[in-house]
């Protein structure tokens, strides 16, 4: 029982980065879109689970609002607009992009294992800057905030302007060239 | 350690008692309310002014036949309600219910009445977790394998996203004029000036039509517009689990009526009442009851005076009116903060 108590943050991650690892295999696994967008949503959930652990709140809710109750939903709604229930059945193809796709994968991994090893090198991330700014003590919203309006304000900027430039983009893509305005 | 469990675990139990009430209470309201609107009796015969009558609907619930149709997707099928009801009750612990009024329990102050008064993104985790509702409405619309079901579930994700935005924007106004992502400090905050729905009374009126859509409620109940889909997302359904469709909506209903009370006015707070103990406590959870219950009125009343919008003039509204005016809202509070208005 003393055992449990003391290793209660240990057993709780585990048990969800075992949910967010299985998930995201079964997302390739799975041959019906609609259950693989299932496993996703998993994930999703698993990794907002593994930031309140780590007292990153702001991230979870983040992770949940926009990955799980926004993406997900449209990706759901994308899915069930084409036929995926004959999907299944089909013969899968693109097979020949099988011996790439082991290539990528063996690369990623090897780029996972370098980069585990070289964080292991130095000393972890002080779990204080989660919730300090300038020095004082506040809560982990506004000290995510300090950092991202004061330390990164150019960066955010920058990708806030990217986004908007990729978001014209769908849209003016995602125009039938037919269609009139206000029609 | 132990006291703080036992102390939570209680907030729990008064959470749920009242939320799970809350229903049939609700649904026995909407049917007098019906009557009374279309001045006819409605039910009045199972007790007193036909206040039995929701218990008898639900014995008859769960002793109806429990159908699976054909060809659905068995677990997704079974799964959909589940995720209704979890979800519509999980909402509820971050709202501040009541005020504690210096009252302690086994030496823990209750502080606001929420259960979940450690978490610093309230705001934020009641709008996560809501919008992961539309996922018990669309599961069940794909997985009946039915032609309707599947529109209303469409309609009811669509509709569903596209007035969550309005919604959040709304909320975003409250938020930066309190600095605080916690619900009890924006009740605080609203307890020594005006409440937010008079300085935002834009965002107050978004937040209230948005409301109405979140929940699928009449004008905007096209997910289950009886005329064109039958029922809608839940047309295979039947017994207990329709009636899980049925719970989270009104859940829903309470939810969002006690938000909508707790951002914009004022929460169990009334102005110039202060008093203190457990006469406090009582008065200021009565005074919360007393917010909700106008707005669950206010549900029952709109849905038998207006008529359903067509599915165009609802994606007009969302996104060509509702957006823009809560975004006038937010612009407005941010100038108001930034010139250091203390009435906003």
């Amino acid at each position: 029982m003393d055992w449990i108590v003391a290793h209660f943050a240990e057993l709780v991650f585990f048990y969800l980065a075992a949910i967010a690892v299985v998930g995201a295999g079964c997302v390739v696994i799975f041959r019906s879109p609609i259950n693989a967008a299932l496993a996703l949503l998993c994930t999703f959930l698993a990794i907002a689970g593994i930031f309140v652990l780590a007292h990153a709140e702001l991230l979870a809710a983040v992770q949940v609002l926009v990955y799980a109750g926004g993406i997900m939903v449209l990706f759901l709604f994308a899915i069930m607009l084409v036929n995926v229930r004959a999907l299944p059945q089909q013969p899968q193809f693109m097979r020949r992009l099988v011996p790439a796709a082991a290539v990528a994968g063996l690369l990623l991994a090897g780029l996972l294992v370098v980069a585990m090893w070289r964080v292991g090198q130095g000393p972890l991330a002080d779990p204080a800057t989660l919730t300090t700014a300038e020095g004082a003590l506040v809560g982990n919203t506004q000290a995510v905030a300090w950092s991202l309006f004061m330390q990164y304000l150019l960066p955010f900027e920058v990708v806030s302007i990217v986004l908007l430039v990729a978001i014209i983009g769908a849209i003016v893509l995602g125009r039938k060239e037919t269609a009139e305005e206000g029609a | 350690m132990g006291a703080e469990l036992i102390v939570i675990a209680g907030k729990l139990i008064v959470l749920a008692t009242l939320l799970l009430t809350a229903v049939p209470v609700m649904v026995w309201v909407e049917r007098r309310g019906a009557a009374f609107i279309q001045d006819r009796l409605g039910p009045n015969r199972v007790g007193p002014w036909g206040i039995i009558q929701p218990i008898a609907d639900s014995v008859k619930l769960l002793f109806k036949e429990d159908l699976t149709p054909a060809g659905v997707n068995r677990w997704l099928y079974f799964l959909a309600p589940m995720i209704s009801v979890f979800i519509a009750m999980l909402t509820f612990i971050v709202v501040p219910f009541g005020d504690g009024c210096g009252v302690t329990i086994l030496g823990q102050p209750l502080g606001s009445l929420m259960v979940a008064s450690e978490l610093e993104v309230g705001v934020l985790y009641l709008l996560a977790i809501s919008s992961l509702g539309v996922y018990g409405i669309v599961l069940a619309g794909w997985s009946s394998n039915n032609k309707y079901s599947l529109l209303g579930g469409l309609r009811a994700s669509a509709q569903l996203i596209s007035y969550e935005l309005s919604m959040a924007l709304a909320v975003l106004g409250v938020i930066l004029a309190t600095g605080s992502l916690r619900l009890d400090e924006v009740v605080a905050a609203q307890s020594g000036k005006l409440w937010n729905a008079v300085p935002q009374f834009l965002g107050f009126v978004v937040f209230v039509v948005a409301a109405f859509a979140e929940t699928n409620r009449l004008p905007f109940d096209l997910a289950e517009a009886e005329t064109e889909l039958v029922a809608g997302y839940h047309v295979e359904y039947s017994s207990m689990k329709f009636a899980a469709f049925m719970m989270s909506e009104y859940m829903n209903m309470v939810t969002v009526s006690a938000l909508l009370v707790t951002l914009f006015l004022g929460g169990s707070t009334l102005p110039g009442v202060h008093l203190e103990g457990w006469l406090g406590l009582v008065v200021s959870l009565a005074v919360f009851l007393g917010k909700v219950a106008f707005f669950m009125w206010l549900f029952v009343w709109v849905r038998w005076s207006l008529p359903r919008f067509r599915y165009d003039q609802l994606m007009r509204l969302g996104w060509k009116g509702l957006l823009p005016l809560a975004t006038v809202n937010l612009v407005l509070v941010a100038v108001g903060v930034a010139r250091g208005w203390t009435w906003i």
